[in-house]
């Protein structure tokens, strides 16, 4: 018995996975902490003339790690009438559904977790997730802004799903493929009309990728699209009662999606970790992919938060008809034309 | 369609400011966001508050007659005032010895101020004065009780008043130095 169980620790299958486990749960912190100074600290600080966090280490680099510290001190509170289980677990959910995101994250050849068969059509299902963890801290909050913050965020998540589920099919009919990894290699081999190899698909996808990106800004609630949070109006939304180490979940959840979305961009659209004119089978590209990906990422986020800290909030309305009016035919007409071209070529 | 470019002039001016605050010396040059930004870094560096900004109340002892008039229409009530009688001697010689008030206490809470400066418009006697000093946050919230000896020592951080604009018809005020 106990021979048995040392040999499934030290199998290939358990050592490699606690590898990846411990790799993936190293990378999201990391992410939001990236995200978080880079953006969130000193670029949203340029864009107003002003510095951000300069105290805690050099350019306060080491600020987020002060703030994570001081969520970490904090009395975990909640509310007398909250359902206490569903109020416990919401944050949990949502952190959950960004983790599952970074299994199919392909940043090199070889290097991803488990390169599904069904990657894309995993992620968008997994990414959803987290609109249920969203609705059921609004609802077990028992506090009415909480409520109204989970309404909206169920009904903006659920709208722009399509449009982002769409957009991803104009590339899957490109590809021939639902895998991540088949679409990064389907684009290192694209050649159009004979020009140019590893071209990335923002050629013929230009329509699809600003339609990605910009449901993907709505699925992430950042700004023009933050009804559910919006502090103004709602003081926080769906996570108003959370305090400490749930707060500091959200927070975390938030960000780590947010680099996920921008890697599941920056993969359908510009070629993920290859690079144009190389041979994606090459071995040294797991170790330069991730540098690649990594730029494709930091750019794509920029983006996000460029329009993040430009905008002001829209309303309720004007978002729901956005995405029912104007992104949803466009995407549909975006596989229609694909389809079509894809046949005739 | 006309909306589109309204947009892009707003990311336009949130790209300009942020390379504004990054490369105030030019692209060439290297970054540097602490000479390009507006702010200052302020425990290490310090800007200077406007001359006649509402810092600090301070008193002058020997003109406040203690006639309470700061502290009944003080919004917050945070103006505590005793005074006791006592005779003076007479203006002329050979007259009768006059009777004026002697200001036993003279405290500001701080922690209940507002900073309406009523109480400094109202003053008959000239015995108040804003000061721009900001610096005095205590630990404890008693502590914010300024009391007379306090209030005096802020006269000295008290500015000149600056002259108006040419043609202005009221007199600039004095500083009783």
């Amino acid at each position: 018995m106990i021979a048995d169980l040392s040999f499934w620790i030290f199998s290939d299958y358990a050592v490699s996975t606690a590898i990846k486990l411990a790799v993936v749960m190293l990378i999201i912190p990391l992410t939001s902490l990236i995200l978080v100074y880079v953006f969130l600290f000193k670029m949203m600080a340029f864009m107003q003339s002003r510095l951000g966090p300069m105290e805690a280490g050099p350019h306060g680099s080491l600020q987020l790690i002060a703030e994570a510290l001081k969520f970490l001190q904090k009395e975990d509170i909640h509310p007398d009438n909250a359902d206490k289980h569903v109020f416990a677990l919401a944050p949990i959910i949502v952190l959950m559904s960004t983790f599952l995101l970074y299994v199919v994250l392909p940043v090199g050849p070889d290097l991803v977790v488990e390169d599904l068969d069904t990657g894309i059509f995993y992620a968008m299902a997994v990414s959803s997730l987290s609109a249920l963890g969203v609705l059921m801290a609004g609802w077990a909050s028992a506090n009415k802004y909480a409520l109204l913050g989970g309404l909206r965020a169920a009904g903006q998540l659920i709208a722009y799903e399509l449009p982002l589920v769409l957009a991803v099919v104009g590339v899957v009919i490109q590809a021939e493929t639902l895998s991540l990894q088949g679409i990064v290699h389907a684009q290192a081999n694209w050649e159009i009309f004979g020009i140019g190899s590893g071209m990335p698909f923002i050629v013929t996808q230009g329509i699809g990728f600003a339609i990605f990106m910009v449901a993907a800004q709505a699925e992430l609630t950042q700004t023009p699209f933050d009804m559910p949070v919006a502090e103004t109006e709602l003081v926080g939304g769906f996570h108003i009662e959370y305090t400490g180490f749930r707060f500091l979940l959200f927070f975390m959840a938030e960000f780590g999606t947010a680099f996920a979305f921008a890697s599941i961009a920056s993969v359908l659209f510009l070629g993920g970790w290859s690079l144009p004119f190389v041979d994606p089978t090459a071995n040294w590209l797991n170790i330069v992919g991730p540098g690649v990906m990594l730029a494709k990422i930091l750019f794509l986020s920029m983006i996000i938060f460029w329009v993040r800290f430009t905008y002001p909030r829209l309303r309720e309305d004007q978002l729901q008809k956005f995405a029912w009016k104007l992104l949803i035919p466009a995407a549909l007409a975006n596989i229609v034309f694909t389809g079509v071209f894809k046949v005739a070529f | 369609m006309a909306g589109i470019s309204g947009y892009v002039k707003g990311l336009r001016v949130t790209a300009r400011t942020a390379m504004r605050t990054m490369f105030p010396n030019g692209l060439k040059r290297p970054p540097s966001p602490v000479k390009g930004s507006v702010t200052v870094q302020y425990p290490h560096e310090k800007d200077e508050p406007a001359p006649r900004s509402r810092g600090v109340i301070s008193l002058v002892e020997e003109k406040c007659t203690a006639c309470m008039l700061c502290s009944r229409s003080c919004p917050d009530w945070c103006i505590y005032i005793e005074g006791h009688k006592v005779k003076a001697p007479p203006r002329r010689a050979g007259g009768k010895a006059r009777s004026v008030n002697k200001l036993d206490r003279f405290d500001i809470d701080y922690s209940l101020c507002m900073y309406c400066g009523i109480c400094v418009e109202v003053c008959p006697f000239a015995a108040l004065f804003w000061s721009p000093e900001y610096e005095y946050c205590e630990p404890h919230i008693a502590d914010l009780l300024h009391d007379k000896r306090r209030l005096t020592e802020w006269f000295e951080t008290v500015p000149d008043f600056e002259p108006y604009e040419d043609g202005a018809e009221v007199k600039v005020k004095k500083v009783p130095r």
